[in-house]
């Protein structure tokens, strides 16, 4: 026989504060939980959205990020050889060299020596294609053999003085921003691009930092490894792109989960003995009702389980209110140093339907947990005592 | 002049939107070193009348007196500490506080007074002692019998040395061993060390101990007899 | 106070609800000590730097390096009393899991230059002398299980290949916000494989007067300005303080979590102060009877939630304290000096007292308001 649910609602509303707080607390656990791993998925996810499986990254041996690398003229015209590298609508090979430095910009509203790095990208006018979801927002393209850069949406948001037409000053030139892409709320939305060959003599003489294709058969990526590597003329790593980028982010994006994951779990300790507190009480005051139950015939085990179905209950309440709290943070955009490679990521909170759905298990987990000892302490109780 | 004078007194209640009108013009007396029991069925006003006298409550005109001080017109926060000098109350119920021992219990109202360690503890084991439970004094109210329990409360109520002992109803809950127990204590009280006692009951018995018995009635005094043997006859 | 009986016995009332009370207490306060000593941490570091050093870097980025020839011009510019330089190297040991500094140093020179980084004397002769010898910070010599004498390979990845060193000296800072997990070999082993492409990555000088740093960082920057390789020259505080600011708005992340964390406890601490409460108006009301003042209860009722509240704070601060101190924790490389700070004591205690302000007073209002005759009537 269970325990009808009306009883745990009515008894419920009799004690609102002790319940609203109980689910408060629980609710901030939630909020912060959901708060710390949407940015860690946004940090995460703009990284591993950077690169494609279809892409191969080409980088010289040993190099661990795009900005140790170096790779000469010749070894990025052997690559572009490559029959792995597919081509295309115009027969084109459907490859870009590029250059990849990380340039000082000046910080809005900070003094001068507080500067951000930024990604400067100079790449083939092949980039536009090869590297996938790149879309010029406003503005066109920049022209071969011009002082002409692009801006990514998210580093035109945080540079002054970068709209279209406005003269940026980076590596001892001006230069004029044309135009601002989208490319899918990945990293590259951070970066500035410009020609290659406008870039190399202004930086780092006449090599290249990486070449980037796209692999004419993405199941073969092995193949076109092997092939690459073991070239002699050439001393070369060859990486898939997603995986490249989603390395990259790998120390950080793990640091960043620790943190939220070690947080939210002290704190859910500390709400869980709110909780525990909170079922003590109303089960101490119900004691009467209680007993009245277990002499109605009432089996102990569903007197239980009403008590961990209302901590449950009031648990998610609070969880739901902790979803509430944190949903206002996604597309939230903030910045950080991608150690890595040294530069400036900017990226968007990102708050998933997934994500608050393991917000409201987690609270539910916390109510059961605190209500237990609570809820198995009201199934044992000595009748007879409680009914004098 | 009796130690407790209470002159035309009026008290009323509102419960809801109805106003109750407990007494309207009482005028009783108590005399100093008198036993008095006060009876009368519910509703007509025994516990207020206590509330009135020992200024937990306030009436709505009139005047109360206790060994002269004006309690009626005493400010809330003259009649706490004064309360804690003149009175000792004992409830029904409810009278302990099941976190504190026996003695622990008792020294409560010496806390409010400037007195030493010392002097708390010695007075503290004289009252339990006067009621014959010096050896449960580091016992819990949980140990102890009803019965008992409500002899530390009597011992709490004579602690301060009041010149005042009110008890609502004090062996309500009690069985009749206890109730004697507790009836006798109080005769003792009021015979060796002369303590006024009024005491408000329902149970006859109990009333019969006391020297005086007043009746209320829907807030009257009806009847003022003398209880125990004579009333007997 | 004589009524500290009366208080301790009610916590003891309900045994477990206070000490599950004062533990959540204790873990917020311990979280929130935690998260106030990252900030506090980063501004101690960011702080740091002699005021009489300075920092040439390329202007274009720090990415970019300077011309040796440099060496000589800093060196001759007024206001200098000396120079030394060094590259990042950015090598890998092992797995590469674990990070750490290493950078290619004109040996004599830096270590004149950073007299924090405490070398025994023989151990610096011998570095000095040896070519292919590197000094580490003795927190690298736990990690790694490295031991003086010892030949350690490193990967690179700017400049690759295997670069193997001879361990000749390990280096204690004595100014915390140096970490002490760095690793410095001399620049000409690495200008003897990489000729075409090594240079100085940065030089740093020591003024004379430390009140002219900012005309001779004009001076320097003028200077070079329409060269090739213009430079940016500021003092060693604020290109401390610039990386700083590279961690992003760490400030506002830990300071939100905080604030959550602080109203998260409030309301576990409001909770039990208000179930005690609630259970026990008669008490109260006797209490009243026998002579106690509105006042008098108020009070007993805020020590109470102080006692919790002292006591949580205690723990939680004290814990995090000891903690980080005891472990000396350098949080994996990036955060060096970590600890909490007197400021966080101070900060994490007004926390204590406004949470036991906050959960106490609605309770000890109502115990001080409680009307005695209601409270007997419904008890009878």
């Amino acid at each position: 026989m269970k325990v009808p649910l009306i009883y745990n609602v009515r008894s419920v509303m009799q004690r609102p504060v002790s319940t609203a707080m109980t689910a408060l607390g629980i609710g901030l656990v939630v909020a912060v939980f959901v708060a710390m791993l949407s940015l860690a998925n946004g940090f995460a996810s703009a990284l591993a959205r950077t690169g494609t499986p279809v892409n191969a990254l080409v980088l010289r041996r040993g190099a661990d990020s795009e900005l140790s690398s170096g790779i000469t003229r010749e070894m990025a015209s052997i690559i572009a050889a490559s029959p792995y590298v597919a081509t295309g609508t115009d027969g084109r090979a459907l490859v870009s060299p590029e250059v990849y430095v990380v340039v000082a910009m000046p910080r809005p509203g900070h003094d001068t020596l507080a500067l951000a790095n930024v990604v400067a990208r100079g790449v083939s006018e092949r980039a536009f294609d090869v590297r996938q979801n790149i879309r010029i927002v406003a503005g066109q393209r920049f022209q071969s053999g011009r002082a002409e850069v692009c801006l990514g949406t998210k580093i035109a948001g945080r540079l002054p003085h970068s709209g279209i037409g406005d003269k940026i000053h980076f590596g001892n030139r001006d230069w004029t921003v044309v135009c601002h892409f989208s490319a899918g709320g990945s990293s590259f939305e951070s970066e500035i691009w410009g020609e290659n060959e406008q870039f190399m003599p202004v930086f780092r003489g006449d090599v290249f930092q990486s070449v980037s294709f796209r692999l004419r058969d993405p199941a073969a990526f092995d193949e076109a490894r092997r092939a690459l590597q073991g070239d002699q003329r050439i001393t070369v790593d060859v990486h898939r792109e997603s995986d490249f980028y989603r390395e990259q982010s790998a120390l950080l994006g793990t640091v960043l989960q620790f943190l939220a994951v070690m947080i939210t779990s002290i704190m859910a300790v500390g709400a869980v003995f709110g909780a525990v507190n909170t079922m003590y009480a109303a089960v101490a005051s119900r004691t009467p009702e209680i007993a009245v139950l277990l002499t109605l015939g009432f089996h102990p085990r569903s007197v239980m389980a009403s008590f961990l179905a209302e901590s449950a209950v009031i648990a998610a309440a609070g969880g739901v209110i902790g979803c509430l709290l944190a949903l206002p943070i996604n597309g939230l955009v903030t910045s950080t140093t991608n150690w890595n490679s040294f530069s400036e990521v900017a990226f968007a909170f990102r708050v998933t339907p997934m994500l608050l759905l393991w917000g409201l298990i987690f609270a539910v987990v916390m109510g059961v947990v605190g209500g237990f000892f609570p809820a198995w302490r009201a199934a044992r109780l000595p009748v007879v005592q409680a009914l004098r | 002049m009796a130690l407790v004078e209470i002159r035309d007194v009026h008290k009323s209640f509102q419960r809801d939107t109805q106003k109750i009108d407990v007494f309207t013009g009482l005028d009783i007396d108590f005399a100093e070193g008198s036993f008095t029991a006060l009876m009368g069925p519910s509703g007509s006003g025994k516990s207020t009348l206590l509330n009135l006298v020992a200024g937990l409550d306030r009436p709505t005109q009139g005047t109360i007196a206790v060994a002269g001080s004006p309690v009626s017109a005493m400010r809330a926060s003259e009649l706490a500490p004064w309360r804690a000098q003149h009175v000792g109350f004992v409830f029904q119920s409810y009278n302990l506080l099941p976190v504190l021992t026996a003695s622990q219990n008792v020294e409560l109202p010496l806390l409010l007074a400037p007195l030493s360690k010392k002097d708390r503890q010695e007075r503290v084991k004289l009252a339990l002692d006067i009621v014959g439970l010096g050896d449960r004094a580091d016992h819990f109210p949980r140990q102890l019998s009803g019965g008992q329990e409500q002899r530390v409360s009597i011992a709490r109520a004579i602690v301060a040395d009041p010149t005042l002992i009110l008890l609502d109803e004090p062996t309500g809950q009690l069985d009749g061993k206890s109730s004697q127990e507790v009836l006798a204590l109080l005769q003792r009280l009021n015979a060796e060390f002369k303590k006024t006692i009024i005491m408000v009951t329902h149970d006859a018995h109990a009333a019969e101990k006391a020297k005086t018995t007043l009746h209320l009635e829907k807030g009257d005094l009806i009847e003022k007899r003398p209880s125990g043997a004579m009333a007997a006859l | 106070m004589r009524f500290l009986p009366l208080v301790l016995a009610n916590l003891r009332r309900h045994k477990w609800r206070s000490v599950l009370t004062t533990l959540s207490v204790a873990l917020a306060l311990f979280l929130f000590a935690s998260l106030r000593s990252v900030v506090t941490t980063l501004d101690a570091n960011s702080r740091f730097g002699a005021a009489n050093r300075m920092i040439v870097q390329n202007a274009t980025g720090i990415v970019f390096p300077l011309p040796m020839s440099y060496a000589a011009r800093l060196q001759a510019t007024p206001g200098v009393e000396a120079v030394t330089w060094a590259n990042w190297f950015g090598g890998r040991y092992g797995d590469g899991k674990r990070f750490f500094a290493n950078f290619a140093v004109d040996p004599e020179s830096y270590l004149r230059m950073y007299p924090e980084m405490v070398i025994p004397e023989d151990q610096k002769q011998a570095f000095i002398r040896e070519r292919t010898a590197a000094v580490v910070g003795k927190r690298l010599l736990e990690v790694f299980g490295w031991r003086v004498g010892q030949d350690v390979t490193l990967q690179g990845t700017i400049f690759p290949g295997d670069w193997t060193f001879t361990i000749r000296g390990v280096y204690t800072p004595s100014n915390r916000s140096i970490g002490d997990d760095a690793m410095m070999f001399h620049y000409d082993y690495l200008y003897e494989r990489f000729q075409n492409r090594v240079t100085p990555g940065w030089f740093v000088l020591r003024i004379a007067d430390p009140g002219r740093s900012a005309t001779v960082a004009k001076t320097i920057d003028d200077g070079f300005r329409n060269s090739s390789d213009p430079t940016k020259t500021g003092t060693e505080r604020a290109f401390q303080a610039g990386f700083m600011t590279m961690w992003g708005n760490v400030r506002l992340l830990m300071g939100t979590i905080g604030t959550a964390v602080v109203f998260a406890i409030l309301m576990v601490t409001g909770n039990a102060m208000m179930m005690s409460a609630r259970e026990r108006t008669g008490e109260v009301a006797v209490l009243k009877t026998i002579g106690f003042t509105d006042r008098t209860l108020f009070v007993l009722v805020m020590i109470e939630a102080a006692l919790i509240a002292g006591t949580g704070a205690f723990m939680g601060l004290g814990g995090a304290r000891a903690l980080y101190g005891l472990a000396d924790t350098n949080v994996l490389g990036f955060l060096p000096g970590f600890h909490v700070s007197d400021g966080t004591l101070v900060f994490g205690s007004g926390i204590a007292v406004l949470l036991a302000v906050a959960s106490g007073v609605v309770p000890a209002w109502r115990a001080a308001r409680l009307p005695v005759v209601q409270a007997l009537r419904k008890v009878e």
